[in-house]
């Protein structure tokens, strides 16, 4: 389990991580999401020890990634964003290496890689030089270094970049496989990739996190209606008749549709109601044909961009998180408002003794 | 630390490194070996390796360049910075593969004191000591050569900023005689080197008070003794250079005159620049 507290990092006077905590449970994949230079990486960086937080701490297990560094890196497999290869080593050998470096045991470590080299099929270019391989088997090479001794905390910064559509269905199964009785965390610019991998969802900009949820929950938020498109095989009137006698329905619009004969409606209902088949059983009474019945729902590249654009942030950051960081948020602020005047009373102190001198 | 330093050793015979570095020192060992020893006569190795000192100079850059400066180029840092080996371990892993690759030229040259004994004369143990004197020295210049190589992400800059520090070292000695010998002279020359270990610290820890404050005291100190005991200040720098210098230390061994210290010097000079890699490496982490 990865915990995650407060954490802080400054680069000079910009911020790359403000305030960041979460904390991950065994047997659960998180996602990280946030566009470029949100400080994904950055924050996986401090979790797996190659950099140091200006504030904040990273358990791993409960081991401090700082001060019980070697066990706390011990449980952890990385692949960064460019996977550490080196070029002139043999596949086969790379992994050694790595394996040596992860301590495992010297009689384990044949096993370790033919395992590794199994699960991510580099099996076949093992006693190739890694300069001479393609990107794609670079990547794998580079996520078979990350799953050496089967780590329980796996960090995976897109760990699906530059593989084939086939090889991307193969690493996203196993990913959930590893899933059950591993703690990952994985990155990733793929929406779909992370909402059908994860269990749970963190929207990242700016270094802070704007919503931490599961996929359905955070759509459910963003769209708190379903909305359904229907195609009717019947007159205006009638059609209306029929969809203002169902109950449930907050709100419908009826148009031609560019078939002759066909009309479009637009339902609205309330999330948790199923009202599919009543208004197909209505029709049907009615002796209308329901030609399509369609779910409409918020894709996640929607909550992404709403919650990522810098205008609105404010305001779905308050729809999107949890009640208890909305309390954090509040106590934070009281903190600061707290903070502010005594400073600048400090400081007007300071200046009149100043000008006493 | 171990898989470290044997993938470090293998890389070296990977790529054209080792080899060429091996060949130069060989090459050169062997032209010093015969123009001393086979066509002069002198009946001492420690002549030979004297003049390879300078070859030293050219060669171990080559050697240490890509120590870490690739590392950081190629992220490959990343790898042993999260796995569960600490920083000291990884310096260290790097460290004896480069003395080691060092080690072997001077294995090879254990040869030529018994090719001298071979013709008569000479001195079979003052020979090894002089290959044992040679091999720490160059070991000390390979810490120096890493140090270099920690602080940048270019190996060229890695290379030639390690060739320039080691040639100051090497010239030290023409340095001191140009200086002022004098008690003013000796006492502009620490203040003015006061000042840049104050602008070091700065540039190291950013805070402006410890750096402003140890400056200040630096200063204060040696104004202080300097108006109390001026006449100590006689030449004073120019000793304190002359006591830097690794070379002239070396010329002890040259005179056939065993010191321990010079061995001593050269171990501890290894030392402070792997602790100081070891230091670099870490504070990179935290800013």
């Amino acid at each position: 389990m990865i915990e995650v507290r407060n954490l802080t990092k400054k680069y000079g006077n910009t911020v790359a991580v403000d305030n960041l905590s979460f904390s991950v449970e065994e047997g659960e994949i998180y996602g990280f999401l946030g566009p470029n230079g949100a400080g994904k990486s950055t924050t996986m960086n401090i979790i797996t020890g190659y950099i140091a937080a200006s504030e904040g701490e990273v358990l791993i297990n409960g081991y401090d990634i700082l001060h019980d560094a070697k066990k706390a890196k011990s449980m952890i497999g990385y692949l960064p964003e460019i996977p550490p290869l080196y070029q002139d080593m043999t596949v086969r050998e790379y992994l050694t290496f790595a394996a040596e470096l992860k301590g495992i045991p010297k009689k384990e470590i044949g096993d370790a890689v033919d395992v590794a080299e199994k699960t991510v099929q580099v099996t076949d270019v093992s006693g190739r030089l890694i300069k001479n391989l393609s990107k794609g088997y670079k990547q794998r090479v580079g996520f078979a270094q990350a799953l050496l001794g089967l780590p329980e905390v796996l960090i995976l910064d897109e760990p699906t970049v530059g593989l084939d559509p086939k090889q991307i269905i193969e690493i996203r199964d196993l990913i959930r496989e590893l899933g059950k009785n591993h703690t990952i965390i994985l990155s990733s610019h793929i929406l779909s990739e992370v909402s059908a991998i994860c269990d749970k969802i963190m929207i990242i900009s700016q270094g802070r996190l704007i919503a931490a949820d599961t996929p359905a929950n955070l759509m459910e938020l963003m769209q708190p209606s379903v909305r359904l498109n229907i195609s009717l095989k019947a007159e205006k009137e009638k059609a209306e008749a029929v969809l203002s006698s169902i109950e449930g329905i907050s709100r419908y619009g009826i148009r031609e549709s560019e078939e002759e004969g066909i009309l479009e409606a637009e339902v609205e209902y309330e999330h948790g109601a199923d009202l599919r088949d009543r208004i197909a059983l209505a029709f049907a009474e009615a002796k209308r044909l329901v030609v399509g019945l369609r779910e409409e729902t918020a894709s996640l590249e929607d909550i992404f961009l709403e919650l990522t654009e810098p205008e609105e942030k404010n305001a779905s950051a308050l729809i999107a998180e949890s009640e208890k960081r909305e309390r954090e948020d509040a106590k934070s602020d009281l903190k600061n408002d707290g903070g502010d005047p005594e400073e600048t009373a400090e400081e007007g102190e300071e200046e009149r003794h100043g000008s006493d001198l | 630390m171990e898989a470290i330093y044997k993938r470090e050793l293998k890389s070296y015979f990977h790529n054209m490194t080792g080899p060429i570095f091996m060949a130069a020192v060989l090459v050169f060992t062997g032209i010093y070996f015969v123009a001393y020893n086979i066509v002069q006569g002198y009946p001492y190795f420690a002549a030979a390796l004297s003049g390879m000192s300078f070859v030293l100079l050219f060669v171990i850059p080559i050697l240490t360049m890509r120590s870490f400066a690739e590392e950081r180029k190629s992220k490959t840092d990343q790898l042993l910075l999260t796995s569960p080996v600490s920083v000291t371990q990884i310096v260290m892993g790097k460290y004896l593969a480069m003395i080691s690759v060092l080690g072997f030229c001077m294995l090879i040259s254990c040869l030529a004191p018994v090719i001298i004994h071979f013709y008569g004369g000479g001195s079979i143990p003052a020979d090894y000591m002089a290959i044992l004197g040679f091999f720490l020295l160059g070991a000390a210049y390979i810490a120096v050569g890493m140090f270099v190589s920690s602080l940048t992400e270019s190996q060229i800059i890695a290379a030639v900023g390690t060739f320039c520090i080691l040639l100051v070292l090497q010239l030290i000695d023409g340095i001191t005689s140009i200086l002022p010998s004098g008690a003013s002279g000796s006492y502009v020359c620490f203040f003015i080197l006061f000042l840049l270990a104050a602008a070091f610290v700065y540039l190291m820890t950013k805070n402006r008070v410890i750096s402003c404050g140890v400056g200040a005291v630096c200063e204060i100190v040696l104004t202080i003794v300097y108006f109390v005991r001026q006449s100590s200040f006689e030449g004073m720098f120019g000793d304190f250079l002359n006591a830097l210098s690794l070379i002239s230390r070396y010329d002890n061994i040259l005179n056939q005159t065993l010191e321990l210290t010079t061995f001593f010097y050269y171990i501890s000079v290894a030392a402070v620049f792997c602790f100081l890699t070891v230091q670099v490496i870490q504070k990179r982490r935290w800013s």
